[in-house]
């Protein structure tokens, strides 16, 4: 029973579906690693798309005007989020579209396979929809009895080949091309036995293969890339055509989509349809792009519907350092230009949401105590190079600190014993909170030099931290720390603390004895 | 001006030269320099590891150790500290609810520079050879650390001033703005990864022929230069804050991969 | 309590700490002060980067153009409400054999899908992105038919061209249903190497129409 009619504010309510990592990051990631044929595809993949969208996002003199523009359009659909909704709900079903709401990703499966059951039909033909993998629907249909073909070329190869995607634009990108060819010939049955793996001649096997169904299905499923609220119009962005031949062809139309993916006007598509193509796909624009608002009677489907998801957005929205990352538009160029996606890959995150954007999405959507998506928040140096990189400006870094925290506090309490780690910080927040402690730690450093041995390093440290020594020496500390250098030289001490001391008498020499040093 | 240094935990206890270096090239110039003894560590590595809570205390007694002093300018030889000083000190502070030490931390980072900053922004170094006496007659390649050139946008001014060092080969870096994979305890959380990227960063400084790896960040140069050393190189690293200190008189030696970078004196 | 009224007090709930709605400062480019001749220059580069066959003519030289073109095309798709005066003859014999798709008599999806080509005019044309837009007025038609014959053959007038993507987006009526196209379909979804022609028209042939000069 919900508390909101008491007045009460509600706890939040988490997500479910494919927006979890399943074994923890680490791990996930050193088997990641070891996939050389992954590894160079990847690498090959990111640094193309990084290159291009640099070079058209230099092409801009206003690129940095739109981020911010694109940022703050999205700040305010946040913060008006049930009012837009309303408005976007009243607008849609003016025109003639129905709106279903779904709570969680079950719901919103059984709203879907209830409405291709209405139309009598039991295939539909779909779009890419990260909302549909979020929710597992394709699977869900299937146990339905429904079948549903995905219709975007590299969709199509990783549904034939029963596997999952690795990228959220470019979802083949783990398959080279001789690998496709392989798939088509054992997956596609009218298929040429004489296909060649030229990309070309791939594609075209792909749309003698999809032109039928486009022609014939009754219903089809898409995502949206926006919802116009002050007009009722959604969006969708694409580059093969299968998009338009899902939008246009069939009877009907069931559209999933997340209740962030919002703009408040017409006019706010300006900014995201320059802001969207420069960074995903690295061009000034992309091949199509659809808008419809309802239904237009002779044109398109009859039968318009969209799914409005929940699923964990609105706990995400709750965290008032976190809410931000509901701003994302799937653009991708995060995981462009991100170190670690780019040895890892997608599959290592576990969520439908992988690489910078997933790291800290995944645990938002549900929990950062849900199964191993505490491992996410982790998933990174902190270089910073995805904010630089974001269209509208998520500090990815930041909400990544603020998730670590988060997990770092559902912890404490719980164990009996600290773990090392916990140990160690514990520690070294004592040592460092004062000069004087720190200086007395300093001490130590003598024996580090023994341990280090004659040739001046350390190659081996024991637990947690065995993982520097794995690929890196340390080196010998040196014979005096620079506070005790300091205090020789300039007679000060931590106990003589206060503004009179420091008139710079012993100041001049320092130089002068580091000469005379062996 | 009077300027107090900031050495920050890991020059303090593992690159003291790197500090003694920053102190060396600020009195060349005129300036006064102090050393507030109650200072410690900015707390990056607490905050950056989730550990807000424990971070508050070594974060508090940063900025109390730079309200006892009269100072012009704070500097330290360190843009992840700099950065942690301007911009984690006081939403650590704010999310602590703790709004006067985010107004002290906030007051304490406007004043806050790193190195480069100062020299360049604040007293107008342009050229480290005439103005610096600066002499390093070496091949060098230089790897811009994440933090201070996204956070604190220093944008080409270390490697401006490294370029203009009288005798210096600069070489430049391959894939230069790629992090090298320290990260703090990322290093050892997903070592796996960091030592992936490690590699690849090696790869490029090897690729350069130069002799010294150089940079602004003593944990970027301790990581690279661990890495070097584990595979036998013979490339050091060396902070450059001891190349715009080294002068034909008195030179900073170059002895190889990581002897060198615990620095001279200490051997 | 319905799903709806759930989701919306969830949300409302979320936002209890009533986070600031700023209005975007739309400080980025949103007019041009490019000639016609810049901008229809510009639009060609951009089709012929895209892929797209491009041609500019006089106001006088459509029909002409158009009708060379379609010489010896078999069934050509129309709209109803396209420039009459545009239009090549009808010739059931060499070709082209017009066929109007109107609202009240639309042609079968298998006449479309039979169809060597379809001939429509445009709403709007973006210069800097290479964009052309159809919003399905009269002359453009329902989406269906710029969709599934394989060559495309648009029109679109220079007057309707601008270089920015804001001040083409201004001038549209947003719940029309509207086709924004950049060049023939493309994927990049095999090792990333660029295929044009998935899905759609692998042939789009622009005709760009100058002003009437006085």
């Amino acid at each position: 029973m919900s508390q909101t009619f008491l007045g009460m504010p509600s706890l939040p309510v988490f997500g479910e579906g494919n927006i979890h990592a399943s074994e923890p990051f680490p791990a996930a990631a050193r088997r990641e690693l070891g996939n050389a044929q992954l590894r160079a595809n990847l690498g090959h993949a990111t640094h193309t798309i990084r290159d291009k969208r640099l070079k058209v996002v230099a092409e801009l003199p206003d690129w940095e005007q739109l981020r911010e523009a694109g940022s703050t359009i999205k700040q305010n659909v946040m913060a008006r989020l049930p009012e837009l909704l309303e408005q976007f709900e009243e607008n849609f079903t003016a025109r003639g579209g129905t709106i279903h709401w779904a709570r969680d990703a079950a719901e919103a499966n059984a709203i879907v396979a209830g409405l291709v059951r209405d139309q009598g039909a039991d295939e539909v033909v779909k779009i890419k929809s990260m909302a549909t993998q979020e929710i597992g629907l394709n699977e869900y249909l299937e146990e339905q009895g429904i079948a549903a073909f995905e219709t975007d070329l590299a969709e199509l190869i990783v549904q034939l080949d029963h596997d999952k995607p690795s990228h959220i634009l470019v979802p083949a990108i783990h398959k080279n091309r001789t690998e496709v060819r392989d798939i088509f010939l054992r997956e596609m049955p009218e298929v040429d036995p004489a296909l060649t793996d030229e990309p070309a001649k791939l594609a075209d096997a792909a749309r003698t293969h999809l032109r039928r169904k486009f022609l014939t299905a009754k219903v089809a499923v898409s995502g949206a890339n926006f919802a116009l609220a002050d007009s009722g119009t959604l969006a969708v962005v694409e580059s093969e055509g299968n998009g338009r031949m899902c939008l246009t062809l069939p009877e009907t139309l069931i559209t999933v989509m997340g209740i962030e993916k919002l703009l408040p006007t017409w006019q706010d598509l300006e900014v995201f349809m320059q802001l969207l193509p420069r960074s995903s796909t690295g061009e000034r624009m992309n091949p199509y792009t659809s808008l419809w608002t309802g239904v237009t009677p002779g044109d398109g489907p009859a039968n318009v519907h969209l799914v409005l998801l929940d699923n964990g957005r609105s706990a995400a929205l709750a965290d008032e350092m976190g809410r931000s990352a509901l701003h994302c538009i799937r653009c991708s160029a995060c995981m462009n230009v991100c170190p670690v996606y780019e040895r890892t890959g997608g599959h290592a995150y576990g969520s439908t949401y992988p690489g910078p954007i997933g790291a800290i999405l995944s645990p938002l959507l549900t929990g950062i105590e849900s199964e191993e998506n505490s491992s996410l928040p982790y998933a990174s140096s902190l270089c910073g190079a995805c904010y630089d990189a974001c269209p509208v400006k998520i500090n990815i870094p930041d909400i990544l600190v603020h998730l670590r925290g988060e997990d770092v506090d559902s912890k404490r309490g719980k164990r009996k014993l600290p773990t090392q780690m916990d140990a160690a910080m514990q520690a070294a927040s004592w040592a460092l909170s004062s000069g004087k402690r720190l200086g007395l730690a300093e001490k130590a450093l003598p024996l580090g030099r023994l341990v280090a041995g004659p040739d001046r390093k350390i190659t081996r440290l024991p637990g947690i931290a065995a993982g520097w020594t794995q690929s890196r020496d340390i080196p010998a500390p040196p014979s005096e720390s620079f506070r005790a250098w300091w205090r020789k030289e300039h007679g000060k001490g931590p106990e003589h603390q206060g503004p009179d001391h420091g008139t710079g008498q012993d100041q001049g020499t320092g130089q002068d004895q580091e000469k005379g040093k062996p | 001006m009077r300027i107090a240094l900031f050495a920050t935990c890991i020059v303090d206890a593992m690159y003291p030269n790197a500090a003694r270096a920053t102190v060396s090239i600020l009195e060349r110039l005129g300036h006064d320099v102090i050393f507030p003894a109650g200072q410690a560590c900015c707390g990056q590595m607490h905050v950056n590891s989730g550990y807000l809570k424990e971070a508050v205390p070594v974060v508090a007694n940063h900025v109390r150790a730079f309200e006892e002093e009269e100072y012009d300018a704070v500097v330290a030889p360190s843009g992840s500290c700099v950065a942690s000083v301007r911009h984690q000190h006081p939403m650590l502070a704010r999310r602590c609810g703790d709004a006067d030490l985010e107004a002290r931390a906030a007051a304490v980072g406007a004043r806050t520079y790193e190195l480069s900053q100062l020299l360049v922004d604040v007293l107008g170094i342009t050229d480290a050879g005439t103005q610096l006496g600066s002499w390093f007659p070496h091949r060098v390649t230089y790897h811009p650390s994440c933090h201070g050139m996204r956070l604190l946008r220093l944008g080409d001014r270390q490697q401006q001033l490294l370029g203009t060092v009288r005798g210096i080969d600069l070489a430049p870096l391959a894939e230069a703005d790629q992090c090298c994979g320290f990260g703090g305890t990322f290093s050892m959380k997903n070592a796996d990864v960091s030592s992936a990227m490690l590699a690849d960063k090696t790869a490029n400084i090897e690729a350069t022929g130069a002799s010294l790896c150089t940079g602004g960040d003593a944990s970027c140069l301790m990581h690279i230069g661990g890495g070097l050393s584990r595979q036998g190189s013979p490339v050091g690293t060396l902070h450059f804050a001891e190349i715009l200190a080294s002068t034909e008189q008195d030179p900073a030696p170059v002895t190889g991969a990581v002897r060198l970078s615990s620095g001279r004196g200490s051997h | 309590m319905s799903a709806r009224d759930e989701i919306l007090g969830r949300v409302r709930s979320a936002l209890r700490d009533a986070p600031a709605a700023p209005q975007p400062d739309r400080t980025y480019r949103r007019t041009s002060t490019m000639s016609e001749d810049a901008r229809i220059e510009l639009l060609v580069d951009r089709l012929v980067d895209y892929k797209a066959k491009v041609q500019v003519v006089g106001p006088d030289q459509v029909a002409d153009r158009i009708a060379d073109l379609l010489a010896g095309t078999g069934d050509c798709v129309v709209p109803a409400g396209f420039t009459a005066a545009w239009l090549p003859a009808d010739n059931p014999e060499t070709g082209p054999r017009i066929k109007t798709d109107g609202p009240e008599s639309p042609l079968a999806l298998a006449e479309l899908d039979g169809a060597d080509a379809v001939l429509t005019a445009s709403a709007a044309a973006v210069a800097q992105t290479g964009t052309i837009i159809l919003d399905g007025s009269p002359g453009q038609g329902r989406r269906a038919i710029s969709l599934v014959p394989d060559r495309h053959i648009c029109v679109v007038e220079a007057a309707g061209i601008t270089e920015l993507l804001p001040e083409a987006l201004a001038r549209l009526d947003g719940t029309r249903p509207i086709t924004m196209i950049s060049g023939p379909s493309a994927t990049s979804d095999i090792e990333l190497e660029r295929v044009e022609g998935v899905h759609g028209p692998r042939n789009l042939e622009v005709v760009i129409v100058r002003s009437r000069r006085a």
